[in-house]
Protein backbone atom coordinates (compact mmCIF):
# COMPACT_ATOMS: atom_id res chain seq x y z
CA UNK A 1 0.00 0.00 0.00
CA UNK A 2 1.54 3.19 -0.95
CA UNK A 3 0.61 6.19 0.74
CA UNK A 4 2.74 9.15 -0.68
CA UNK A 5 5.71 9.63 -2.73
CA UNK A 6 7.91 11.45 -0.25
CA UNK A 7 9.73 11.20 2.65
CA UNK A 8 7.20 13.09 5.56
CA UNK A 9 6.23 13.09 8.67
CA UNK A 10 2.60 13.08 7.60
CA UNK A 11 2.48 10.37 5.25
CA UNK A 12 4.89 8.31 7.68
CA UNK A 13 2.04 8.87 10.17
CA UNK A 14 -0.27 7.29 8.04
CA UNK A 15 1.59 4.43 7.16
CA UNK A 16 1.54 3.55 10.70
CA UNK A 17 -1.63 4.43 11.50
CA UNK A 18 -2.68 2.38 8.80
CA UNK A 19 -0.44 -0.24 10.18
CA UNK A 20 -2.05 0.32 13.50
CA UNK A 21 -5.53 -0.49 12.49
CA UNK A 22 -4.62 -3.59 10.67
CA UNK A 23 -3.05 -4.72 13.83
CA UNK A 24 -6.34 -4.10 15.56
CA UNK A 25 -8.80 -5.06 12.98
CA UNK A 26 -6.97 -8.29 12.09
CA UNK A 27 -8.15 -8.73 8.41
CA UNK A 28 -8.73 -12.35 7.33
CA UNK A 29 -5.14 -13.64 5.96
CA UNK A 30 -2.86 -10.69 6.54
CA UNK A 31 0.29 -12.42 8.09
CA UNK A 32 2.51 -9.76 8.78
CA UNK A 33 3.18 -5.85 7.93
CA UNK A 34 6.32 -3.90 7.64
CA UNK A 35 5.87 0.15 7.69
CA UNK A 36 8.57 2.18 5.73
CA UNK A 37 8.52 5.64 4.83
CA UNK A 38 5.47 5.54 2.81
CA UNK A 39 4.39 2.47 2.03
CA UNK A 40 2.85 -0.77 3.82
CA UNK A 41 4.07 -3.58 2.89
CA UNK A 42 1.12 -6.45 3.62
CA UNK A 43 2.03 -10.14 3.23
CA UNK A 44 -0.92 -12.20 3.11
CA UNK A 45 -2.01 -15.62 2.46
CA UNK A 46 -4.17 -15.80 -0.70
CA UNK A 47 -5.70 -18.89 0.83
CA UNK A 48 -7.13 -17.32 2.96
CA UNK A 49 -8.50 -14.12 1.20
CA UNK A 50 -8.69 -12.87 -2.31
CA UNK A 51 -6.84 -9.94 -3.24
CA UNK A 52 -9.51 -7.62 -4.62
CA UNK A 53 -10.98 -8.21 -1.36
CA UNK A 54 -7.97 -7.44 0.85
CA UNK A 55 -7.15 -4.42 -1.45
CA UNK A 56 -10.60 -3.57 -0.65
CA UNK A 57 -10.39 -4.02 2.86
CA UNK A 58 -6.99 -2.15 3.20
CA UNK A 59 -8.36 0.40 1.38
CA UNK A 60 -11.36 1.09 3.81
CA UNK A 61 -8.71 1.13 6.42
CA UNK A 62 -6.07 3.77 4.71
CA UNK A 63 -9.10 6.04 4.49
CA UNK A 64 -9.19 5.76 8.39
CA UNK A 65 -5.32 5.77 8.80
CA UNK A 66 -4.74 9.79 10.42
CA UNK A 67 -2.20 10.46 13.72
CA UNK A 68 -5.25 10.15 16.15
CA UNK A 69 -5.37 6.56 15.55
CA UNK A 70 -2.04 5.93 17.27
CA UNK A 71 -0.82 5.18 21.04
CA UNK A 72 1.12 8.04 21.84
CA UNK A 73 4.68 7.90 20.80
CA UNK A 74 7.66 6.11 23.32
CA UNK A 75 10.60 9.06 23.91
CA UNK A 76 13.65 7.15 24.37
CA UNK A 77 16.92 8.46 25.44
CA UNK A 78 20.25 7.24 23.62
CA UNK A 79 23.26 8.25 25.25
CA UNK A 80 25.95 9.31 22.77
CA UNK A 81 29.44 9.66 22.98
CA UNK A 82 30.99 11.92 20.54
CA UNK A 83 34.53 11.32 20.23
CA UNK A 84 36.96 11.43 17.72
CA UNK A 85 37.85 7.77 18.34
CA UNK A 86 34.24 6.48 18.53
CA UNK A 87 33.70 9.31 15.72
CA UNK A 88 35.93 8.71 13.47
CA UNK A 89 34.26 11.68 10.52
CA UNK A 90 33.44 14.06 13.39
CA UNK A 91 36.23 16.27 12.77
CA UNK A 92 36.07 16.33 8.73
CA UNK A 93 32.16 16.65 9.40
CA UNK A 94 32.49 19.93 11.30
CA UNK A 95 34.93 21.28 9.13
CA UNK A 96 33.21 20.73 6.13
CA UNK A 97 30.28 22.34 7.94
CA UNK A 98 32.42 25.67 8.99
CA UNK A 99 31.19 24.37 12.29
CA UNK A 100 33.71 23.86 15.55
CA UNK A 101 32.75 20.19 16.84
CA UNK A 102 31.00 21.29 19.84
CA UNK A 103 28.31 22.79 17.54
CA UNK A 104 27.89 19.98 15.54
CA UNK A 105 27.05 18.02 18.57
CA UNK A 106 24.87 20.47 20.32
CA UNK A 107 22.84 20.84 16.98
CA UNK A 108 22.76 17.30 16.21
CA UNK A 109 21.66 16.91 20.15
CA UNK A 110 19.46 19.06 19.83
CA UNK A 111 16.55 18.21 18.21
CA UNK A 112 14.07 15.41 18.43
CA UNK A 113 14.53 12.30 15.87
CA UNK A 114 11.17 10.50 14.68
CA UNK A 115 11.87 6.72 14.05
CA UNK A 116 10.13 6.57 10.48
CA UNK A 117 10.58 2.64 10.65
CA UNK A 118 13.15 -0.13 11.54
CA UNK A 119 14.68 -2.40 8.93
CA UNK A 120 17.64 -3.27 6.77
CA UNK A 121 19.12 -5.62 9.36
CA UNK A 122 17.66 -5.96 12.78
CA UNK A 123 16.46 -3.35 14.86
CA UNK A 124 17.97 -0.29 12.96
CA UNK A 125 16.14 3.04 13.43
CA UNK A 126 15.75 5.04 10.06
CA UNK A 127 14.97 8.50 11.54
CA UNK A 128 14.94 12.06 9.58
CA UNK A 129 14.68 15.47 10.68
CA UNK A 130 18.22 16.26 10.73
CA UNK A 131 18.97 20.24 11.56
CA UNK A 132 19.55 21.42 7.74
CA UNK A 133 22.68 23.09 8.92
CA UNK A 134 24.11 20.22 10.11
CA UNK A 135 23.26 18.37 6.35
CA UNK A 136 25.72 16.71 4.45
CA UNK A 137 25.75 14.05 1.23
CA UNK A 138 27.07 10.86 1.91
CA UNK A 139 30.67 9.46 2.14
CA UNK A 140 32.12 9.28 -1.15
CA UNK A 141 32.84 5.91 -0.76
CA UNK A 142 30.76 3.81 1.84
CA UNK A 143 33.04 2.36 4.88
CA UNK A 144 33.45 -1.77 4.51
CA UNK A 145 32.85 -2.04 8.10
CA UNK A 146 30.97 -0.24 10.77
CA UNK A 147 30.90 -1.39 14.35
CA UNK A 148 27.16 -1.63 15.75
CA UNK A 149 26.30 2.03 17.55
CA UNK A 150 27.88 4.13 15.58
CA UNK A 151 25.74 6.99 14.95
CA UNK A 152 26.04 8.07 11.61
CA UNK A 153 24.70 11.15 9.12
CA UNK A 154 23.60 11.42 5.67
CA UNK A 155 21.74 14.08 4.09
CA UNK A 156 18.39 14.99 6.32
CA UNK A 157 18.90 11.21 7.73
CA UNK A 158 20.23 9.90 10.95
CA UNK A 159 21.17 6.56 11.70
CA UNK A 160 22.23 3.95 14.49
CA UNK A 161 24.39 1.22 13.09
CA UNK A 162 22.32 -1.94 15.14
CA UNK A 163 24.76 -4.62 13.94
CA UNK A 164 28.28 -4.57 12.16
CA UNK A 165 27.75 -3.55 8.80
CA UNK A 166 28.68 -1.44 5.43
CA UNK A 167 27.70 2.30 5.81
CA UNK A 168 28.12 5.49 3.96
CA UNK A 169 26.83 7.70 6.51
CA UNK A 170 29.42 10.28 8.59
CA UNK A 171 30.24 8.90 12.22
CA UNK A 172 29.80 10.98 14.48
CA UNK A 173 29.67 9.11 18.03
CA UNK A 174 28.65 5.89 18.93
CA UNK A 175 26.48 4.51 21.79
CA UNK A 176 27.07 2.12 24.55
CA UNK A 177 23.47 0.84 24.00
CA UNK A 178 22.51 -2.40 21.93
CA UNK A 179 19.70 -1.35 19.57
CA UNK A 180 20.16 -5.64 18.60
CA UNK A 181 20.92 -8.09 21.06
CA UNK A 182 20.45 -11.41 20.20
CA UNK A 183 20.35 -13.33 23.06
CA UNK A 184 17.50 -10.61 24.79
CA UNK A 185 13.98 -11.56 25.14
CA UNK A 186 13.00 -8.76 22.81
CA UNK A 187 16.06 -8.26 20.71
CA UNK A 188 15.18 -4.95 19.10
CA UNK A 189 14.91 -1.73 21.05
CA UNK A 190 13.55 0.91 18.97
CA UNK A 191 10.59 0.53 17.09
CA UNK A 192 8.74 2.54 14.27
CA UNK A 193 6.87 5.61 15.74
CA UNK A 194 9.39 5.96 18.63
CA UNK A 195 11.24 9.43 19.60
CA UNK A 196 14.76 9.60 19.73
CA UNK A 197 16.60 12.50 21.96
CA UNK A 198 20.80 11.94 21.80
CA UNK A 199 22.23 12.55 25.56
CA UNK A 200 25.54 13.78 24.88
CA UNK A 201 27.77 11.44 27.22
CA UNK A 202 31.72 11.78 27.89
CA UNK A 203 34.34 8.97 27.23
CA UNK A 204 34.28 8.14 31.24
CA UNK A 205 30.55 7.59 31.63
CA UNK A 206 30.45 5.81 27.94
CA UNK A 207 32.73 3.20 28.93
CA UNK A 208 30.80 2.97 32.33
CA UNK A 209 27.22 2.17 30.61
CA UNK A 210 29.06 -0.10 28.23
CA UNK A 211 30.19 -2.27 31.09
CA UNK A 212 26.75 -2.32 32.37
CA UNK A 213 25.23 -2.91 29.36
CA UNK A 214 27.74 -6.31 28.80
CA UNK A 215 26.46 -7.19 32.38
CA UNK A 216 23.44 -6.59 31.17
CA UNK A 217 22.47 -4.08 34.02
CA UNK A 218 21.67 -0.83 32.08
CA UNK A 219 18.69 0.06 29.84
CA UNK A 220 17.81 3.21 28.57
CA UNK A 221 15.63 5.68 29.69
CA UNK A 222 12.19 5.04 28.14
CA UNK A 223 9.33 7.19 28.45
CA UNK B 1 22.35 -37.01 20.27
CA UNK B 2 24.26 -36.28 17.20
CA UNK B 3 27.90 -35.57 16.84
CA UNK B 4 29.14 -33.30 14.24
CA UNK B 5 32.48 -34.61 12.47
CA UNK B 6 32.61 -32.21 9.85
CA UNK B 7 30.37 -29.64 9.16
CA UNK B 8 30.46 -28.50 5.74
CA UNK B 9 31.02 -25.58 4.27
CA UNK B 10 27.02 -24.33 5.74
CA UNK B 11 24.84 -26.18 7.65
CA UNK B 12 22.93 -24.61 9.90
CA UNK B 13 19.52 -25.49 11.79
CA UNK B 14 16.41 -24.56 10.80
CA UNK B 15 12.52 -24.62 11.00
CA UNK B 16 9.93 -23.01 9.64
CA UNK B 17 10.98 -19.67 10.36
CA UNK B 18 10.27 -16.91 12.80
CA UNK B 19 7.56 -14.81 10.97
CA UNK B 20 5.80 -11.71 12.52
CA UNK B 21 9.67 -9.38 12.88
CA UNK B 22 9.94 -8.22 9.64
CA UNK B 23 8.86 -4.64 11.39
CA UNK B 24 11.78 -5.09 13.42
CA UNK B 25 14.26 -5.88 10.49
CA UNK B 26 14.46 -9.65 11.77
CA UNK B 27 13.68 -11.59 8.48
CA UNK B 28 11.67 -15.08 9.06
CA UNK B 29 14.63 -17.35 7.96
CA UNK B 30 14.06 -21.24 7.62
CA UNK B 31 14.40 -23.34 4.48
CA UNK B 32 14.98 -22.05 1.08
CA UNK B 33 13.46 -25.40 -0.11
CA UNK B 34 10.51 -25.76 1.85
CA UNK B 35 9.01 -28.75 0.41
CA UNK B 36 12.40 -31.07 1.12
CA UNK B 37 12.27 -29.46 3.91
CA UNK B 38 8.50 -30.65 5.36
CA UNK B 39 8.94 -33.89 3.09
CA UNK B 40 12.42 -34.88 4.96
CA UNK B 41 10.01 -34.12 8.53
CA UNK B 42 6.95 -36.47 7.29
CA UNK B 43 9.58 -39.69 6.05
CA UNK B 44 11.39 -39.05 9.66
CA UNK B 45 8.21 -39.51 11.49
CA UNK B 46 8.02 -35.38 12.60
CA UNK B 47 5.68 -32.54 12.55
CA UNK B 48 6.45 -30.51 9.05
CA UNK B 49 7.54 -27.76 11.22
CA UNK B 50 10.39 -29.85 13.37
CA UNK B 51 14.31 -28.63 13.55
CA UNK B 52 16.30 -30.19 10.87
CA UNK B 53 19.32 -29.40 8.89
CA UNK B 54 19.86 -27.15 5.71
CA UNK B 55 23.53 -28.12 4.07
CA UNK B 56 24.96 -25.93 1.37
CA UNK B 57 26.98 -28.03 -1.87
CA UNK B 58 28.56 -30.33 0.45
CA UNK B 59 26.95 -32.32 3.53
CA UNK B 60 28.28 -33.18 6.65
CA UNK B 61 29.53 -36.12 8.25
CA UNK B 62 28.06 -36.69 12.08
CA UNK B 63 27.66 -39.84 14.21
CA UNK B 64 24.29 -40.28 15.92
CA UNK B 65 24.97 -41.25 19.59
CA UNK B 66 21.48 -42.80 19.80
CA UNK B 67 19.33 -44.75 17.66
CA UNK B 68 17.05 -42.52 15.45
CA UNK B 69 15.29 -42.50 12.15
CA UNK B 70 16.62 -39.55 9.59
CA UNK B 71 15.61 -38.61 5.66
CA UNK B 72 17.51 -36.88 3.71
CA UNK B 73 16.54 -34.58 0.81
CA UNK B 74 16.59 -31.53 -1.20
CA UNK B 75 19.59 -31.49 -3.45
CA UNK B 76 20.74 -34.33 -4.81
CA UNK B 77 23.62 -35.46 -3.00
CA UNK B 78 25.21 -39.13 -2.25
CA UNK B 79 24.35 -40.12 1.21
CA UNK B 80 26.37 -43.12 3.15
CA UNK B 81 25.54 -44.94 6.65
CA UNK B 82 28.84 -46.55 7.93
CA UNK B 83 30.44 -46.13 4.19
CA UNK B 84 27.66 -47.92 2.75
CA UNK B 85 25.41 -45.99 -0.13
CA UNK B 86 22.06 -45.05 1.26
CA UNK B 87 18.79 -43.73 -0.27
CA UNK B 88 17.81 -40.08 0.05
CA UNK B 89 13.85 -38.97 0.12
CA UNK B 90 13.74 -41.89 2.38
CA UNK B 91 13.48 -42.74 5.47
CA UNK B 92 16.81 -44.57 7.00
CA UNK B 93 16.72 -45.80 10.56
CA UNK B 94 19.75 -45.48 12.06
CA UNK B 95 21.56 -47.59 15.33
CA UNK B 96 23.85 -46.03 17.80
CA UNK B 97 27.31 -45.37 16.85
CA UNK B 98 26.52 -44.92 13.21
CA UNK B 99 27.79 -42.42 10.91
CA UNK B 100 26.44 -40.80 7.70
CA UNK B 101 27.96 -38.97 5.49
CA UNK B 102 26.71 -36.28 2.64
CA UNK B 103 28.75 -35.58 -0.57
CA UNK B 104 28.85 -32.94 -2.90
CA UNK B 105 25.50 -31.86 -4.69
CA UNK B 106 25.74 -33.11 -8.23
CA UNK B 107 22.35 -30.96 -8.82
CA UNK B 108 20.69 -28.40 -6.38
CA UNK B 109 22.38 -26.72 -3.89
CA UNK B 110 20.51 -27.18 -0.35
CA UNK B 111 20.64 -30.52 1.12
CA UNK B 112 17.73 -31.28 4.28
CA UNK B 113 18.53 -33.78 7.10
CA UNK B 114 15.35 -34.32 9.09
CA UNK B 115 16.09 -36.84 12.72
CA UNK B 116 13.22 -37.92 13.80
CA UNK B 117 12.01 -36.16 17.44
CA UNK B 118 14.00 -32.73 15.66
CA UNK B 119 16.78 -31.31 16.90
CA UNK B 120 16.12 -29.63 20.38
CA UNK B 121 17.76 -26.71 20.29
CA UNK B 122 16.61 -23.26 22.28
CA UNK B 123 14.19 -21.24 20.42
CA UNK B 124 14.24 -17.89 19.78
CA UNK B 125 12.04 -15.49 19.08
CA UNK B 126 9.63 -18.37 19.17
CA UNK B 127 11.38 -20.53 16.26
CA UNK B 128 14.67 -22.46 16.43
CA UNK B 129 15.63 -21.40 12.85
CA UNK B 130 19.21 -19.84 12.35
CA UNK B 131 19.76 -16.53 10.86
CA UNK B 132 23.64 -16.02 10.62
CA UNK B 133 23.46 -12.57 10.05
CA UNK B 134 21.82 -11.57 13.20
CA UNK B 135 23.01 -14.20 15.09
CA UNK B 136 19.73 -15.39 15.88
CA UNK B 137 18.58 -19.17 16.66
CA UNK B 138 19.78 -22.55 15.68
CA UNK B 139 23.28 -23.48 17.63
CA UNK B 140 24.50 -19.80 19.10
CA UNK B 141 23.27 -18.32 16.08
CA UNK B 142 26.14 -19.69 13.82
CA UNK B 143 26.50 -22.36 11.43
CA UNK B 144 27.50 -25.96 12.72
CA UNK B 145 31.21 -26.80 13.64
CA UNK B 146 33.30 -29.46 14.41
CA UNK B 147 32.49 -30.76 17.69
CA UNK B 148 29.14 -29.68 18.02
CA UNK B 149 26.62 -32.06 20.00
CA UNK B 150 23.28 -31.43 19.29
CA UNK B 151 20.05 -33.03 21.26
CA UNK B 152 17.26 -34.62 19.61
CA UNK B 153 13.65 -34.99 20.89
CA UNK B 154 12.86 -38.20 22.01
CA UNK B 155 10.33 -39.82 19.49
CA UNK B 156 9.50 -43.35 18.49
CA UNK B 157 10.72 -44.93 15.59
CA UNK B 158 8.51 -43.80 12.74
CA UNK B 159 7.71 -46.24 9.68
CA UNK B 160 9.58 -46.44 7.03
CA UNK B 161 8.65 -44.71 3.92
CA UNK B 162 10.40 -43.48 0.86
CA UNK B 163 8.88 -40.91 -1.56
CA UNK B 164 7.62 -41.59 -4.66
CA UNK B 165 10.05 -41.55 -7.56
CA UNK B 166 7.55 -39.36 -10.02
CA UNK B 167 7.67 -36.75 -6.97
CA UNK B 168 11.46 -36.44 -6.61
CA UNK B 169 12.13 -33.23 -8.23
CA UNK B 170 14.34 -33.28 -11.48
CA UNK B 171 16.80 -30.81 -11.57
CA UNK B 172 16.57 -28.80 -14.54
CA UNK B 173 19.00 -27.43 -17.07
CA UNK B 174 17.14 -24.03 -17.22
CA UNK B 175 14.46 -23.73 -15.28
CA UNK B 176 11.37 -21.26 -15.97
CA UNK B 177 11.12 -19.25 -12.73
CA UNK B 178 7.21 -17.46 -12.28
CA UNK B 179 7.22 -13.95 -11.45
CA UNK B 180 4.62 -11.08 -10.79
CA UNK B 181 5.67 -7.99 -12.62
CA UNK B 182 6.29 -4.81 -9.82
CA UNK B 183 6.25 -3.42 -7.58
CA UNK B 184 8.38 -0.30 -9.73
CA UNK B 185 8.07 -2.35 -13.28
CA UNK B 186 7.23 1.03 -14.20
CA UNK B 187 10.97 2.32 -13.33
CA UNK B 188 12.13 0.14 -16.09
CA UNK B 189 12.27 0.76 -20.00
CA UNK B 190 10.06 -1.56 -22.65
CA UNK B 191 13.27 -2.65 -23.96
CA UNK B 192 14.62 -3.43 -20.27
CA UNK B 193 11.64 -5.25 -18.76
CA UNK B 194 12.01 -7.32 -22.32
CA UNK B 195 15.87 -8.33 -21.38
CA UNK B 196 14.84 -9.69 -18.54
CA UNK B 197 11.94 -12.09 -19.49
CA UNK B 198 14.14 -12.71 -22.38
CA UNK B 199 17.21 -14.03 -19.70
CA UNK B 200 18.85 -16.10 -19.57
CA UNK B 201 20.47 -15.56 -16.60
CA UNK B 202 23.51 -17.32 -14.43
CA UNK B 203 23.54 -17.98 -10.22
CA UNK B 204 26.20 -16.00 -9.40
CA UNK B 205 28.77 -17.60 -6.90
CA UNK B 206 28.39 -15.01 -4.22
CA UNK B 207 24.64 -15.85 -3.67
CA UNK B 208 23.60 -17.23 -0.10
CA UNK B 209 20.33 -16.78 1.93
CA UNK B 210 20.01 -13.62 2.05
CA UNK B 211 19.76 -13.41 -1.83
CA UNK B 212 20.17 -14.80 -5.33
CA UNK B 213 22.76 -13.47 -7.35
CA UNK B 214 22.35 -13.24 -11.04
CA UNK B 215 24.29 -11.95 -14.31
CA UNK B 216 23.01 -11.81 -17.78
CA UNK B 217 21.35 -9.40 -19.74
CA UNK B 218 21.30 -5.61 -18.51
CA UNK B 219 18.12 -4.36 -17.71
CA UNK B 220 17.63 -0.75 -18.13
CA UNK B 221 16.03 1.64 -15.52
CA UNK B 222 14.30 4.27 -16.95
CA UNK B 223 14.72 6.87 -14.97
CA UNK B 224 17.69 6.01 -11.99
CA UNK B 225 17.67 2.96 -9.70
CA UNK B 226 17.07 4.66 -6.25
CA UNK B 227 13.49 4.77 -4.75
CA UNK B 228 12.82 5.97 -1.19
CA UNK B 229 13.63 2.49 0.57
CA UNK B 230 10.34 0.66 0.83
CA UNK B 231 9.94 -2.87 2.51
CA UNK B 232 11.16 -6.42 0.58
CA UNK B 233 8.71 -9.36 -0.39
CA UNK B 234 10.12 -13.18 -0.38
CA UNK B 235 11.34 -13.68 -3.62
CA UNK B 236 11.43 -9.76 -4.58
CA UNK B 237 14.07 -8.89 -7.52
CA UNK B 238 16.04 -5.44 -7.14
CA UNK B 239 17.65 -4.11 -9.86
CA UNK B 240 20.85 -2.24 -9.01
CA UNK B 241 22.55 0.23 -10.87
CA UNK B 242 24.41 -2.46 -12.74
CA UNK B 243 20.83 -3.89 -14.03
CA UNK B 244 21.63 -7.23 -13.02
CA UNK B 245 18.88 -8.93 -10.55
CA UNK B 246 19.00 -10.15 -6.95
CA UNK B 247 16.38 -11.97 -5.53
CA UNK B 248 15.56 -11.93 -2.14
CA UNK B 249 15.46 -15.20 -0.33
CA UNK B 250 14.53 -16.05 3.18
CA UNK B 251 17.38 -14.63 5.01
CA UNK B 252 16.98 -10.98 2.99
CA UNK B 253 17.02 -7.50 4.35
CA UNK B 254 13.50 -6.21 5.35
CA UNK B 255 13.96 -2.85 3.76
CA UNK B 256 15.81 -1.76 0.84
CA UNK B 257 16.18 1.47 -1.56
CA UNK B 258 16.67 -0.05 -5.25
CA UNK B 259 14.08 -0.34 -7.71
CA UNK B 260 12.18 -4.04 -7.91
CA UNK B 261 11.04 -5.34 -11.44
CA UNK B 262 8.80 -8.20 -9.86
CA UNK B 263 8.74 -10.97 -7.64
CA UNK B 264 9.20 -15.14 -7.55
CA UNK B 265 5.88 -16.57 -6.76
CA UNK B 266 6.29 -18.46 -3.49
CA UNK B 267 6.05 -22.15 -5.12
CA UNK B 268 9.14 -21.34 -6.90
CA UNK B 269 11.79 -20.10 -4.48
CA UNK B 270 12.90 -23.45 -3.22
CA UNK B 271 13.25 -23.85 -7.32
CA UNK B 272 15.55 -20.99 -7.55
CA UNK B 273 17.07 -21.55 -4.37
CA UNK B 274 18.50 -25.01 -6.04
CA UNK B 275 19.95 -23.54 -9.22
CA UNK B 276 24.00 -24.36 -8.82
CA UNK B 277 26.29 -21.51 -9.48
CA UNK B 278 27.03 -21.23 -12.84
CA UNK B 279 23.56 -22.57 -13.77
CA UNK B 280 20.96 -20.61 -15.96
CA UNK B 281 17.65 -19.76 -14.89
CA UNK B 282 14.57 -17.72 -17.32
CA UNK B 283 12.12 -15.87 -15.79
CA UNK B 284 8.53 -15.71 -17.18
CA UNK B 285 5.61 -13.04 -16.10
CA UNK B 286 2.38 -13.87 -14.63
CA UNK B 287 -0.75 -11.89 -13.27
CA UNK B 288 -1.79 -11.86 -9.83
CA UNK B 289 -4.47 -14.46 -10.30
CA UNK B 290 -2.14 -16.88 -11.97
CA UNK B 291 0.17 -16.31 -9.64
CA UNK B 292 -2.08 -17.30 -6.36
CA UNK B 293 -3.73 -20.00 -8.79
CA UNK B 294 0.16 -21.58 -8.78
CA UNK B 295 0.48 -21.21 -5.19
CA UNK B 296 -2.76 -23.07 -4.12
CA UNK B 297 -1.83 -25.93 -6.62
CA UNK B 298 1.71 -26.21 -4.86
CA UNK B 299 -0.17 -26.37 -1.74
CA UNK B 300 -2.35 -28.61 -2.38
CA UNK B 301 0.92 -30.62 -4.00
CA UNK B 302 2.64 -30.62 -0.58
CA UNK B 303 -0.60 -31.27 1.44
CA UNK B 304 -1.02 -33.92 -0.33
CA UNK B 305 2.61 -35.41 -0.09
CA UNK B 306 3.07 -38.93 1.78
CA UNK B 307 -0.42 -38.92 2.68
CA UNK B 308 -0.12 -35.25 4.49
CA UNK B 309 1.50 -33.89 7.43
CA UNK B 310 0.52 -32.43 10.80
CA UNK B 311 0.58 -28.29 10.95
CA UNK B 312 0.45 -26.29 7.59
CA UNK B 313 3.21 -24.63 5.72
CA UNK B 314 3.59 -21.31 6.60
CA UNK B 315 2.41 -18.53 5.00
CA UNK B 316 4.81 -16.60 2.91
Amino acid sequence: MELGDEISVEINTRVRALEFLIQHEAPAGVVETVPTFRSLLVYYDPGQVGYETLCATLGALAAQAEAAVLPPARLVEIPCCYDPELGPDLAAAAERLGLSVDELVSLHASVEYLVYFVGFTPGLPYMAGVPDRIQLPRLPTPRVKVPPGSVGLGGAQFCIYSVESPGGYWLLGRTPVRLYDPEAAEPTLLRAGDRVRMRRIDRVEYDALAARVSARDYQPVIA
Amino acid sequence: MIRVVDPGPQTTVQDLGRPGHLRDGIPPSGPVDVRAFVIANRLAGNLDGAAGLECTLLGPRFTVETACAIAVTGADAPVTVNGEAAPAWTTLVLAAGDTVRIGAARAGVRVYVAFSGGLDVPPALGSRATYLRGRLGGVEGRGLRRGDVLRVFPAPSPPARRLPALEVPSFEAEPEIRVVLGPQADRFTAEGIAAFLGGPYEMLPQSDRMGARLAGPRIAHARGHDIISDGIALGSIQVPGDGQPIVLLVDRQSTGGYTKIATVGSFDIGRIGQVKPGQRVRFRAVDVLEAHRLRRSWEAALAGALGGGIAAVPAA
